[in-house]
């Protein structure tokens, strides 16, 4: 008998398999936000908006009230429905183009105003479907379609650290964490606790992921999981940064 | 009181649940109204970033099932456009009141008729918006009122088009509850958090506005255009007054149509063959209407005080009827029924053609 691996409940099974390349991490960060949801049991009053890039290609991936919006948006639109519907959980789900470059005015208000919605930006250092140009978060002397011989932090500076960033801005209550797909458990337990932190009315609640992108950076499974492991975490070090009443892990 | 306020207790009579805002002048005083109703009728508000921001969070509060509202002016429409693309392309009810200024960015903080083109067809896409173009306080609140129905029955982003002038003001108003005059609200309904859940006991709303490929986009476009077009001739709303004897018919909306309607009914009781239109909807544009209004005029006479926006969507409409079209354009800056009537006068003794 073929044992099949188990779905979250909260997918939508006909939308699978899902639309993103092999090899990219969304799959598994979706996997794990669908878990967390399951765990949770949030999946009839949580709504989950997407980015533009290829995070809206999320737009049917849950049994969950979706709505894909522009580039850089989705923040706003999420802190929207929960301003008018506190009932309601809310997930804002965005590339590092979205949130850390157009639209990093509305993650740094809705964290400076401490706006009860979970924000996930997934980092795979590219802008991924736009094809393949530097992010904010490309790391130095990566080759991108604009930075062709390498990203010279001379010239167009350094990788954005968000997370440390959102740290420092945000207030009481705020729970902030860098997550990795390489890290299935941890990263599951991150989103976890950014939808109880929701769910308890603390504050704004903020994870990044390290994610793969082996279509753009133009790299085999070897190279790809080389990347993810060794040279990201140099930049972006995972763990929690912020978390109410302390005791990060 | 002043329009601003006007459109506050407007948006209160019409049972609107939150205000999302960005300060700009001249509209400020629309927040400011709303924040002290707030706290004594149960009103939420929310002071964004930006536009970008107070036009997406509009839309997170409609999506969430509240009659949810914003108000700009000139930049603050500019960047508006990028959300109301999204509302209009995902029929979005939101309702914004676009208290116009003068163009670009800082040019002018007080007035203009410049945001015309940007309201009706700002954005990426093709304009299936509903614009009333408002004249007197009154209709400030009447509209406000309307607004907030006609976007939740058709599910077009809704705008009441005023100006600085109207913003800041004073004229006496009668404030009224819709239900007492028979007005009927049309209830706004979620569209994502609906009760059950999602996948088991009611489909999951699956809401976007990006396709795969142009086909699909053309097919979502195409029924929208089709709804849009057949909602149009019941949307319209036009006024007139001489217009069958005119010689002169003088076309005009917004603050400056009360300059026309000044000196068109001067005119007349001076015995001059003049008449006016006013499109009240710019869009959808009462085109049946002008035609039928420019019906035997000798030539047409549009005021504005912007350079020929309303005039393009006058001669849009009137192609073909070969009726001359004079212009008095006043770009950003007010216009008086003096000097309304002196150009009629030139133009009825034939000086300017």
């Amino acid at each position: 008998m073929e044992i099949l691996p188990k779905m979250p409940k909260s997918w939508n099974p006909a939308t699978k398999p899902h639309k993103f390349c092999p090899g990219c991490g969304h799959g598994l960060v979706l996997k794990a936000l669908g878990q967390a949801i399951d765990e949770l049991g949030v999946q009839d009053r949580l709504v989950f908006g997407c980015d533009i890039g290829c995070s809206l290609l999320a737009w049917d991936f849950f049994n969950v009230d979706t709505v894909q919006t522009h580039h850089g948006r989705t923040t706003p639109v999420m802190v929207g429905i929960k301003r008018a519907r506190p009932e309601l959980l809310t997930v804002a789900y965005m590339g590092d183009g979205g949130g850390y470059a157009i639209g990093s005015q509305h993650l740094v208000n809705a964290a400076t105003r401490n706006d009860l919605i979970t924000c996930i930006l997934v980092n795979n250092t590219t802008y991924a479907m736009t094809g393949g140009q530097m992010a904010p978060t490309t790391v130095p002397g990566q080759k991108t379609e604009t930075t062709p011989y390498g990203r010279d932090v001379e010239e167009t500076g350094s990788p954005m650290l968000g997370p440390e960033m959102v740290a420092a801005i945000s207030h009481a209550g705020a729970y902030v964490a860098r997550g990795s797909v390489g890290r299935f458990r941890q990263l599951k337990n991150c989103l976890r606790k950014a939808i109880e932190n929701q769910m308890a009315g603390r504050g704004f609640s903020f994870v990044e992921v390290l994610s793969t992108c082996p279509t753009n950076w133009r790299t085999d499974a070897e190279q790809t999981w080389g990347f993810l492991e060794e040279t990201m975490p140099k930049y972006f070090p995972p763990g929690e940064l912020k978390v109410p009443g302390g005791k990060e892990e | 009181m002043t329009g601003n306020e006007v459109v506050a207790w407007g948006a209160l009579a019409a049972g609107a649940e939150i205000m999302y805002g960005y300060p700009i002048t001249p509209q400020n005083e629309i927040m400011h109204y709303w924040t002290r109703l707030g706290p004594r009728f149960g009103k939420k508000f929310l002071q964004t970033e930006d536009e970008l921001s107070a036009g997406f969070t509009t839309i997170g509060g409609v999506l969430a099932g509240k009659r949810a509202f914003t108000a700009t002016a000139g930049p603050g429409n500019v960047l508006m456009q990028e959300p109301l693309s999204m509302a209009e392309a995902m029929r979005i009810p939101v309702v914004v009141v676009v208290q116009q200024r003068g163009g670009p960015s800082t040019a002018t903080v007080i007035y203009s008729q410049q945001e015309v083109t940007l309201t009706c067809f700002g954005g990426n896409g093709e304009g299936l918006r509903l614009v009333y173009s408002t004249a007197f306080h009154q209709e400030l609140f009447d509209y406000t009122v309307k607004a907030f129905n006609a976007a939740w029955k058709y599910r077009f982003p809704t705008f009441v088009l005023a100006d600085g002038y109207q913003a800041k003001m004073r004229e006496s108003l009668v404030i009224y509850d819709p239900a007492e005059r028979g007005i009927e609200m049309v209830p706004s309904e979620p569209l994502v958090g609906k009760p059950g859940m999602p996948g088991t006991d009611r489909p999951p709303a699956h809401l976007r506005n990006a396709f795969s490929v142009e086909e699909e986009l053309l097919a979502a476009l195409g029924k929208d255009i089709e709804e849009y077009e057949a909602a149009a001739p019941e949307i319209v709303e036009a006024d007139a007054f001489n217009a069958g004897e005119a010689g002169l018919l003088v076309v005009a909306h917004g603050i400056v149509f009360r300059s026309v309607a000044m000196a068109v009914r001067e005119l007349v009781n001076q015995g001059e063959r003049v008449g006016y239109f006013r499109p009240i909807t710019l869009r959808p544009f009462p085109g049946a209407q002008l035609r039928e209004a420019a019906q035997g005029a000798e030539q047409l006479l549009v005021v504005e005080s912007a350079y020929g926006q309303l005039n393009k969507l006058v001669l849009e409409n009137l192609y073909g009827s070969g009726v001359p079209v004079r212009t008095l354009f006043r770009p950003g800056v007010g216009i008086t029924p003096e000097e309304v009537a002196e150009k009629c006068r030139a133009l009825l003794a034939g000086k300017e053609g």
